[in-house]
This record gives structure tokens, sequence and C-alpha cells, in this order.
């Protein structure tokens, strides 16, 4: 209990009143680890950009963006599943095993069954999202902690990987609605149709709900913070359009995992199911006393991991246009957990946004990438990496810790 | 103070835990409109008892009557169902959330036309109802955005009381609610729970400070080695009489304390150090 920091706490004489105390405290708590959390990976990422783009004026070509986000693509849906265990304040180990078995059992129901391109890929993410509820029922069953759980699930999905695989090991994947995954362009006017409609939606969504709080007699932002908000990101918007069509037009493959981020964006902000998430990974005691089914929480979003993991290894499997035996195995687990970590959702449960997924997947992907450019060793990419995801895990440390001090866990 | 029907009457309520016998064909009732002290030594029963009315430790013999009617409250879920709010020791608030969030978690309301399917939260109304219900107790929360885990713990405390109220209950449990609160803060938790006898609220309240109890209470009810030892009136008795009855100072049959008795005792000190330490 906090008995001992509550009752330290008096506040000194002539204080304002305690609502005083709670408001101005949030002000400057959302300040560091809220907007200016992820301004601050956005600075990192900015940083990153100008190192590279000064030792390589390749780097921020339009080419190589557009490489970079074909690049991202999988791991980053990987980490939107990653990122919503983290909220729980969980594990899973397994998702990289998971990619490699489900976009091999796609390969083998398309390639060997000839079955159609659409029910292949179905398939697949149904296979993982059966693993993923078997692997959160056994977690939740019998309490056993989620990270051996799936550890051993690590191991046998890969042994499952080579068992579907069978003796040849490698399929090469033909089919062009599965290879056109991550080969398909929008050039023209259909990347700016698209890019103009999904601001539109997003400006008239936060827009009408401003109106409805101010209707309400609510406390909302100021009109022109709001404002400037949706003017950055449509400039971000029009950016982005603008460099990627200088080159093959929008990837298909970047509008899923912008669409995959932006749904379970909206899933665990907007909707009582995230809700849930957040209040179990924040105090699962408080959840359960609350009503909420905390075990149907935790086995959905293990679900849901495990299939996000499926999603990202079939986008894997298309770029790759083949899937072998070494396919979701090596790093990518690794990275697609170090990736939301190190754009800030903590690995203690309960704060983070989907969000981390895309911007950890980009800081990770540029080092990457850079690094390829400036044609380093992998022993460098690794460490750099490493590097910055103990940099990240000592800030979540260091948050939490201050969060502790001022008496709450 | 009320003097109205009681809205819920133990009789002869016992419970044991094993060997150890925490409840004794306890008598208790509280009404609406009336705040009931629960006094007692540490592992006297005053826990037990609340949790039995709350519905997380079952009874082995006796009645509870809400209004009247004799009812079987066999899970937290039926004493809710009732009309039973409970806040407990440890106030079960996520840091995480904010206040709309946490008065709200588990009955969120949902806007959209869509709504069963998205389980969309209607935020707006959340917020607005939570400024209602935070004004109507006069509650000291100005940013219903803000953190619980951002606040003081005489505001976290506010806000698991109020919680308890969205229901409408008709009793409010509240295990130590002034426990670990610096002056201030408990002088704002009496304040509330006083506000709570106001809008006819039946509340039992357990607390160690006596003085608390007497700025509250409309009636004492004293427990020792799970029996009921006395009710008083709280304007006509005094502080020494309860610390006699707490204590057993005075009656005779303390004075020789069989085997039993001091081994539940023992027990009883044990169980309190651990449940603090945790
Ligand atoms: N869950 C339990 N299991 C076993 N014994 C218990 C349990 N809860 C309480 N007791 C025992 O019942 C007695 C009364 O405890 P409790 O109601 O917690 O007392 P109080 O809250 O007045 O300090 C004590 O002897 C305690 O050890
Ligand atoms: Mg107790």
């Amino acid at each position: 209990m906090t008995a001992g920091a509550a009752s330290v706490e008096q506040p000194p004489a002539g204080d304002p009143g305690d609502g005083e105390e709670g408001g101005r405290d949030s002000l400057l708590r959302r300040l560091i680890q809220g907007d200016l959390g992820e301004l601050r990976v956005i600075v990192v990422l900015a940083v990153i950009w100008a190192i590279f783009q000064f030792q390589e004026d390749r780097f921020l070509s339009a080419t190589n963006l557009t490489n970079l986000l074909l690049q991202i693509t999988a791991i980053g849906l990987v980490s939107v599943g990653v990122v919503m265990v983290l909220l729980l304040g969980e594990i899973d180990l397994s998702v990289g095993a998971v990619s490699g078995l489900c976009a091999s059992v796609m390969a083998v129901l398309s390639v060997r069954h000839g079955w159609s391109p659409y029910l292949a890929i179905a398939g697949a993410i149904a296979v993982g999202a059966a693993i993923g509820t078997f692997q959160g029922s056994v977690f939740t069953q019998f309490g056993i902690p989620s990270f051996v759980v799936t550890l051993a699930g690590l191991l046998g999905w890969q042994g499952a990987q080579l068992e579907v695989l069978g003796t040849t090991g490698t399929i090469n994947l033909t089919d062009p609605t599965i290879t056109g995954l991550t080969s398909t362009f929008y050039d023209g006017p259909v990347g700016w149709a698209v890019a103009i409609a999904g601001f539109a939606v997003y400006a008239a969504v936060s827009l009408a709900g401003w109106r409805r709080k101010v209707a309400a007699g609510l406390r909302v932002q100021p009109l022109g913070a709001l404002l400037a908000r949706l003017v950055l990101a449509g400039a971000a918007i029009v950016a982005a359009v603008a460099v990627l069509n200088q080159d093959r037009g929008v990837p298909l493959a970047a509008l899923i995992l912008v669409g995959f981020v932006i749904l379970f964006q909206f899933v665990t902000t907007k909707t009582s199911f995230g809700r849930h998430i957040f209040a179990v990974g924040g105090n699962s005691e408080a959840a359960r006393r609350a009503g909420i089914g905390v075990k149907r929480i935790r086995i959905v979003v293990f679900a849901i991991a495990s299939s996000m993991a499926a999603i990202g290894g079939i986008m894997a499997a298309s770029r790759l246009l083949a899937v072998n035996q070494s396919s979701g195995s090596g790093d990518f687990l690794l990275l697609a957990i170090a990736g939301p970590v190190i754009a800030g959702t903590s690995l203690f449960g309960g704060r983070g946004s989907v969000w981390t997924a895309l911007l950890g997947a980009l800081v990770i992907g540029s080092i990457s990438n850079g690094m390829d450019l400036l044609a380093l060793e992998s022993s460098v990419k690794f460490m750099v990496t490493g590097a910055v995801l103990l940099i990240a895990v000592i800030i979540d440390a260091l948050a939490r810790r201050r969060r502790q001090a001022s008496g709450r866990v | 103070m009320s003097d109205g029907a009681p809205v819920l009457t133990l009789e002869k309520v016992s419970k044991s835990f094993g060997a150890v016998q925490a409840l004794r064909d306890v008598d208790f009732d509280v009404a609406p409109g009336e705040v009931v002290a629960l006094v007692g030594d540490n592992g006297a029963g005053k826990s037990t008892l609340i949790k039995a009315i709350a519905g997380i430790h079952g009874i082995d013999s006796g009645r509870i009557l809400f209004e009247g009617d004799p009812v079987r409250i066999a899970s937290p879920t039926d004493a809710v169902g009732l009309g039973i709010a409970t806040v407990y020791q440890d106030l079960a608030l996520c840091d995480n959330l904010d206040v709309v969030g946490n008065l709200f978690l588990g009955q969120e309301e949902r806007s959209g036309a869509l709504a069963t399917v998205t389980r969309q939260l209607d935020e707006t109304s959340m917020e607005r109802q939570a400024h209602e219900l935070l004004d109507n107790l006069a509650v000291t929360i100005t940013d219903v955005r803000a953190e619980v885990g951002t606040m003081s713990g005489g505001q976290r405390q506010q806000v698991a009381i109020a919680r308890s109220l969205l229901g409408e209950p008709k009793v409010v449990l509240l295990d130590e609610p002034t426990a670990a609160l610096g002056v201030r803060q408990t002088a704002q938790v009496l304040a509330l729970v006083k506000r709570l006898r106001e809008k006819g609220h039946g509340v039992v309240v357990i607390s160690h400070n006596l003085a608390n109890v007497f700025e509250v209470a409309d009636r004492i009810v004293v427990l020792r080695l799970g029996r009921l030892v006395g009710v008083y009136d709280a304007a006509k008795t005094s502080h020494e009489e309860i610390v006699a009855a707490i204590t057993g100072a005075g009656d005779p049959s303390t004075g020789e304390l069989g085997p039993e008795v001091e081994q539940a005792m023992e027990n009883a000190r044990r169980d309190d150090a651990g449940q603090e330490r945790s």
C-alpha cells in the first residue's frame, strides 16, 4: 500500500486547494509523459534522419523512404499486437514464431493446395487467432506467467513451422494477389484521394468531438491548439504523399499498416474494451472488482497479438516472395517488442499507445536502413539498436520511479 | 440521526474460519440516513462483518434482512444488486486512468448508433456526469481528466467513495476510509461521509480513530473477539466508555482468557500485521 507516502504528502501551508494540486500536477505530467513523450520520439527520429542524410544524401530520397516504409510494414504490424499485450502488462515472446508459422500456412495453402489467395490469407490469420486464444487461455486458466507460456510457444510454433514447410524448407510465392500486398502502389490521384479522404474524416471527427464537449459545457483544449494539431497532421500527410508520389506512389503495404494502427488506436482509446485493457494493465484487481471479465480481456488481447503476428508474417512473406525455415526467426521478435518500447509504451503495463508501434518501427527501421546504406556491418547495427532500446527502457523505468516517488505505482 | 426502519439488519450472524470464530451471534442494523461506526480491537471481526454484508464471505448461520426481507448474499454481485456498495481499504483504483475512467470503470456509457458493436465510449456524457456527481458531493477535484495516480490520498479516497455511489446504493460500507490520511484530508473524507448521510444512504464505517468516530457516527457498535459487546448512541456515550468496551477493561469475563481465545487473539494480531504489510 501507499500509506507511508500518502501521510508524508501533507501540502505546505498556504497551498491552494487539493483540486489545484491535482490539476497542475497532471498538466505537467501530461507534458512530460504524454504529448512530449511522443514528441520525444519524433525528435529522436529527426536526429537519426539528419545524421544519416548528412552521411549519405540518398537516405532522404523518395526511393529510399519508400523502401523504408516497405521494410517496416511487417514489423510494424506485429508491433501493433505487441503494444496491446504490453498495455495489459504482459509480454508475448511467440509473435515472431507465430508470424513465421502463419506465413508458412498461407504459402502451403496457396501453393501446394491451390487455395484462392484470399482464403489462404484468411486461413493463416485464423491459425494465428487460434494460437493466441490457446496461449491466452493457458496463461489465464493456469496462472502461468505470460512470458513462460509464450516462450514455450516460441519453441513449439517454430517446430510447427518446420513441420508445415516439410522437406523442401522453402516455398516461393507467385500468386499476384499475395505478392501484390507489398508491390502495389497508388500513384498520382489515387494516393491523394486516399490521403485527403482520411484527413477529412480525422478532422471532422476531431472537430465534432470538440464541439460536443463545448456544448456540454466541459473543459476543452483551446480551438487554436486543436486547429494547430490538425494543420500539422495535414502537413505531414501532404508531405508524405508528395514524397511517395515522386517515387512509385503510395504503397498498399503502408496503407495496410497505417489502417491497422488507426483501427487499434481507436479500439484502445475510444472503446470500453480498450478502457478495460488499460484497467487490467494498471490494476487487474481493481478491474476484477469493477466487474470486468479480466480473463476474457486477456485472452482476446493475446488472440489479437497472434493475429497481428500472422498479418505481419504474411506481409514479410509477400515482400520476400517466399517463405522459408527462418521466416519470423532471428531478430524479428526482439525488434517487434523493442520498437514500441523505444517509442514510449511501458513494459510495466497500462501506459502507451498503438502509435508507438508505427513510430518505433520507423526508428528501428531507419537505423537499419541507414546503416545498410552506409554499408556498415550488422554488428554495428545490433549494437546501436541495443543502445537505443536500453536508453528507452531506462527512461521508462525513471518515469515509473518518479510516479512511485510521488506515492503511486 | 434517523429513526426510520433499518435498511439492513443482521440477526445472530456467525462466521468461523476453521477453528477461529470470527463472528458469534452478532446482531447489527443500519437505517437510511444513519452512520453506524464499527469499532473494536484488531481481530474483533469488523472486516469479517463488512465482508459478510458485501458478499465476500458467506455466513455460517443467522439471517440478513434487506428492507425487511430475508436475503441471501452469496457473492459481491448479489450485494451490489441489492444496493450495497463497498469501499475497501485498498481502494482498488487504476492509477493510470483518469477520474472519469475510474468512476465509470466496468459500467462505461456508450454512444453512437453502432455502440453495441463498436463499444464506443460516450466520454462527453461520462465527464458531465462525473462533474455532477462530484459537485453534488462537494468533492474538491477540479480536473476530472487528471490521472488518479497523481492525486493525494484524500482525493483518491473521495474518488473511491464517489465511485461506489454511481449505482445509487442504499447502503455504503467503508473499511477504514481515513487510515493513512493526513488531518486535512481526513476532514474532507469525514465531511463526505456526512453528506452521504444527508442524502439518505445508510453508512457503515470502520475506524480505529475514536475522534473520527465521534465526529461522524450516530451509533457506535463495538465488537470484541467476534461478539457484539455493545451498541452506543454517539451523543450519549463517552470516549472512556467505548475504550472500555473495546478492551474489555472492567469486564470480569476477560480477566481469565482461555487458551483458545489467547490463540485467536494471537492469530488476529499476526493476520492484521500481514494485511498491513501487503
Ligand atoms: N480469510 C480468513 N481466513 C482465516 N481467518 C480469518 C480470515 N479473515 C479473518 N480471519 C480471522 O477472523 C478474526 C477476525 O478478523 P477481522 O474480521 O479481520 O478483524 P478486524 O477487521 O476487526 O481486525 C481474526 O482472528 C482473523 O484472524
Ligand atoms: Mg480489519
